[in-house]
Order: C-alpha cells, then sequence, then structure tokens
C-alpha cells in the first residue's frame, strides 16, 4: 500500500462558540457536547480550562506544582529532539516521541523563558504520542519535556543555545 | 478571505500524518512596534483542538510561546480514506477558526 500525499476537500467551518464548546466532564458513559455547527454532529469533548496559573509561573518550581507534577523521574523513552543551536530563538523546532505506555499529556516547557511552560498537549485515544511544532525560547536554556503516564510524570531534556533571543522587546 | 490554516494530510496504512500551518502572529505583548514605539498587545492562540470523525484526538493548550504563524505535526492511527480530520483554535482574544480535511 503506497504513500498517498492529497490534501482534499478543505473546507472552512465555523469553531463552536464559546457558549456552546463546553467544558463537558465525562461521567460513567460520557455527556455529549452539540455544536452550532452541522458537520461536527455530537461529540464527547472533554475541553481543557486554559491553566492560567501554570502559564504564568515564573519559577520553574511553580510551573511543575501547577501542572501537578510532584514527582519527575527521568526518562530515557521520551525522545526529544532540538538543536543544539537555534540562529533564531523566534522559531526553535522541537519534535517530541514518547515511547511510554499510556500518555496521556507531553507538556513543553523552556527553563529560562519569562514563563516556563510553553505548551500541553493532551493525547486522546487515536493520536500517537508524537508532536512536532516551533517554540520562542527567550536566551539559551534547557528544554524540558514532561510526559504525563498513568498519573506519573516522566521527563526528558535537552540544552538548547540560542544566539537571538525570540521573545520581542 | 484567506484561509486561516494550510492542511497537508498523508495516509500511509491506517496512519495520517498531519502537517498544519496555521496563520497568527501569536504576539508575546513584548515587542514595539517599530514605526509608533508602542508594545503591540499579546494576542497568542491559546486552545487548539484536533478531531477524529467528530472524535477528539488532541486538545492542547497554548502559551505565547509557541512560535508566529504555528505549526504542528501530529499523526492519527486508525485512520482511513474517506475520515475527516477537523483543526480548530481559539485565541485569547476569542477570535476562533476552523478547518476540515478529507483523508484521501
Amino acid at each position: 500500500m503506497g504513500a498517498r500525499s492529497v490534501t482534499s476537500s478543505v473546507q472552512a467551518v465555523g469553531f463552536p462558540s464559546r457558549r456552546k464548546f463546553l467544558r463537558v466532564l465525562a461521567l460513567g458513559g460520557g455527556c455529549l457536547a452539540i455544536f452550532s455547527v452541522g458537520w461536527l454532529r455530537c461529540a464527547r469533548l472533554l475541553a481543557a480550562e486554559w491553566n492560567k496559573a501554570a502559564f504564568d509561573a515564573t519559577a520553574l518550581a511553580d510551573t511543575l506544582k501547577d501542572i501537578g507534577a510532584n514527582s519527575v523521574s527521568e526518562s530515557d523513552q521520551i525522545q526529544l529532539k532540538a538543536p543544539e543551536i537555534a540562529e533564531n530563538g523566534a522559531i526553535v523546532p522541537i519534535e517530541i516521541t514518547s515511547r511510554i505506555p499510556g500518555t496521556q499529556t507531553i507538556y513543553v516547557i523552556a527553563d529560562k523563558n519569562p514563563q516556563p511552560l510553553v505548551a500541553i498537549f493532551d493525547i486522546e485515544p487515536g493520536l500517537e504520542p508524537f508532536i512536532s511544532t516551533r517554540i520562542k525560547m527567550g536566551e539559551s536554556s534547557k528544554v524540558r519535556v514532561l510526559v504525563k503516564a498513568g498519573g506519573k510524570f516522566y521527563a526528558a531534556s535537552q540544552d538548547v543555545k540560542v544566539t537571538i533571543g525570540g521573545c520581542g522587546g | 478571505m484567506a484561509d486561516a490554516m494550510k492542511i497537508r494530510a498523508q495516509l500511509r496504512g491506517d496512519l495520517a500524518d498531519i502537517k498544519v500551518l496555521m496563520f497568527h502572529p501569536m504576539e508575546t505583548g513584548l515587542r514595539k512596534d517599530p514605526l509608533s514605539g508602542e508594545l503591540i498587545p499579546l494576542h497568542f492562540i491559546r486552545h487548539l483542538v484536533v478531531t477524529h470523525n467528530g472524535k477528539v484526538v488532541m486538545d492542547a493548550q497554548w502559551s505565547r510561546a509557541i512560535s508566529k504563524n504555528p505549526f504542528v505535526n501530529f499523526r492519527i492511527r486508525g485512520a482511513k480514506a474517506g475520515d475527516k480530520v477537523a483543526i480548530s483554535w481559539e485565541d485569547n482574544k476569542g477570535a476562533t477558526a476552523s478547518m476540515e480535511t478529507t483523508l484521501n
């Protein structure tokens, strides 16, 4: 079976309005959120609240506390690919693959950013525990990836040197 | 009106490799407008949701530290031709955008 690379039938649809983007707590059997957009029928939606405390934290210890990472083990089952030297701190490509069974969430942290927490990716069934994206780094720093699996936290990290900081200012 | 994002979906067996490029300034709030000298306000995508045939497969919370014009590559297992993958985002100003692609 060969690879096919086609993007077809791309259409713009409306994101469910905020009122309808309900936060649904699944209670044994699940609840349904109904969207105003026709094609998106009923879908069980686990809309995570934006974790303001964690994203606002300026000290790494507070960031970890706010995401619930009280105890973290280093793991060699988390593959983090990031450049050793990033010419442009505004665009640092990172690629994360977690081989930890039951990966639920992937957290991306840049220790020396004004707020260390960069992103949280909730991995639901069907999604491979793989994320590739681009982040901003204010200065040279450790990039830390945390994986939550089975309620426990695991981590891997890599130092990334930044020649020109990417926060703006 | 220009599309909010570009999606590139490749189906290899039952694995859909999806690359999305979203158009958004992702302003940190720390940058000064070069002409006025004023600080450009914080403006960034906070929430990203990906669905596969209507079922949420990814629910992401972002900070302003995701790069401008966010790029994200993820993979969905158990995919087949005809499946619909939708990507939706909401930013800190309440603006939203959504796009759907049919796997081929």
